[in-house]
């Protein structure tokens, strides 16, 4: 098949890439850009392990192929923290609510609650839960993520003025 | 598992886009949102020679108000229906429905008009769509096409789409302000397929069902109407109607079908309380004017 030529934008870094058409996000991210924090499970938009950001919207990057991307803004996981390596909020959280075990998951959740709390900053608890119901965790049982969201939303209530 | 081989073109416009579906013969799929067909590949359910993606098509992307109607484009998300301003808020069902749809994650990438082309008989836009008589903008070589929801879903995944065809739009009906309209629907995990749902939509004129219209998911090979229940509403006193009673009278004829996550006479029952429960909101909605 021809290659497509795709110029696009990850963690803000200009990305150019010839791949074939097949190439999904999640398979450029990791396989062409290294970038090996999006994990890929299911490989059909269930599990949500594969979840990032494209120009601000939180997607599965399994469904999305990336010679569609051409313009756009991708960010994964490796484009929440900081470059001195310090947490995001939602990174830190998860670590002290203690939000994951083996962590395979734990990529599409911090970058699906990131773009939840962005939404809602403050979730109700009905919110909350059906934000969180489009990643799948087979180790944590949820309390642990549900209380890390939680933990994020009081934390920047207390940071209002 | 990873995706075939295909070939892919972006076109950027409806002309050159049909013209891509029209050279393949049937041997190409139109690639939207993706969020159906990029599974269905996956699977290996779905085998394009070539994807012809319109998300580059101008245009697209638009929601308009034309002649009493809401247009909605072949690009518009469901996520953009779900916050319900501009002008798709004249057809309050949408901001009602679209937050019913899979994850907010598949939200932001899928559309309405894949949806219905898709047409899966458990999916919420066929049931909305048939309930509010909206209507398929088609294009294909040898011109365009308006075909009405209710002829639109033939069975399972089937539309009355041939090869070559391109849907460019929907439009919906806008009905009066202070109409009542009200889904609901049952599904085991937040973001399943539902077992069963209802879409219901009702107008009132001097204390009388003026306008009705119920629409049944899941509960046949295809979206379809309450049609029975629907005449015995029309026209009636709305202080004599007794929403369970026509919960059961809508469901009555209908034979859903029996699978692993429910039986036809569970989805039957479940179907009559949630159309018991939509026509008692739609009814209170339309009734406070």
């Amino acid at each position: 098949m021809p290659e497509v030529e795709v110029h696009l934008t990850v963690n803000g870094e200009d990305c150019r890439l010839s791949v074939e058409p097949r190439r999904t996000l999640a398979d450029a991210l990791r396989e062409d850009l290294r970038l090996t924090g999006t994990h890929v499970g299911c490989e059909h938009g269930v599990c949500g392990a594969c979840t990032v950001l494209v120009d601000g919207a939180a997607v599965r990057a399994c469904l999305l192929l990336v010679a569609q991307l051409d313009g756009h803004e991708v960010v994964t996981i490796e484009g929440l923290s900081s470059p001195d390596g310090s947490l995001s909020p939602v990174q830190q959280a998860f670590r002290d609510c203690h939000g994951l075990q083996c962590g395979f998951c734990t990529p599409g959740f911090v970058v699906s609650v990131t773009a939840l709390l962005d939404e809602h900053p403050h979730p109700t608890e009905e919110q909350l839960r059906h934000g969180l119901a489009g990643n799948l965790c087979r180790c944590t049982g949820y309390q642990g993520i549900v209380n890390a969201v939680r933990q994020v939303a009081a934390s920047s209530a207390e940071a209002r003025p | 598992m990873k995706l075939p081989p295909f070939e892919y073109a972006s076109p950027g416009t409806v002309d050159d886009a049909v013209a891509l579906l029209a050279e393949r013969d049937g041997e190409a799929s139109v690639l939207a949102g993706g969020q159906s067909l990029v599974p269905l590949m996956a699977l290996r359910l779905a085998r394009p020679e070539l994807l012809v993606d319109i998300n580059r098509v101008a245009g697209l992307d638009r929601v308009e108000r034309v002649d009493g109607h809401v247009v909605i484009g072949a690009c518009v998300r469901h996520a953009e229906l779900e916050r319900g301003s501009g002008e798709s808020a004249a057809v309050p069902l949408l901001a009602r429905a679209a937050p019913l749809i899979g994850h907010f994650q598949i939200r932001n990438r899928g559309t309405l008009c894949g949806a219905l082309t898709h047409a899966d008989a458990a999916a919420e836009w066929p049931t909305v769509a048939v309930t509010l008589d909206a209507e398929i903008e088609v294009r294909s070589a040898s011109g365009v096409r308006w075909i009405p929801a209710t002829e639109f879903f033939l069975g399972p995944f089937m539309t009355a789409l041939e090869p070559g065809d391109l849907v460019t739009s929907v439009r919906f009906p806008v009905w009066s302000p202070g109409a009542g309209f009200a889904i609901e629907e049952f599904a085991r995990r937040s973001g399943d397929f539902a077992i069963a749902g209802v879409a219901c939509g009702i107008e009132v004129d001097g204390g009388r069902v003026s306008r009705c219209a119920i629409g049944l998911l899941g509960m046949a090979s295809a979206a379809r109407r309450a049609d029975t229940a629907e005449r015995a509403i029309l026209g009636a006193a709305v202080t004599e109607l007794d929403p369970e009673e026509l919960g059961r009278l809508a469901l009555a004829d209908a034979e859903p079908p029996t699978d692993i996550h429910a039986s036809s006479r569970y989805r039957r029952r479940v179907g009559a309380a949630l159309t018991t429960r939509a026509l008692a909101t739609a009814l209170k909605e339309a009734s406070r004017a």
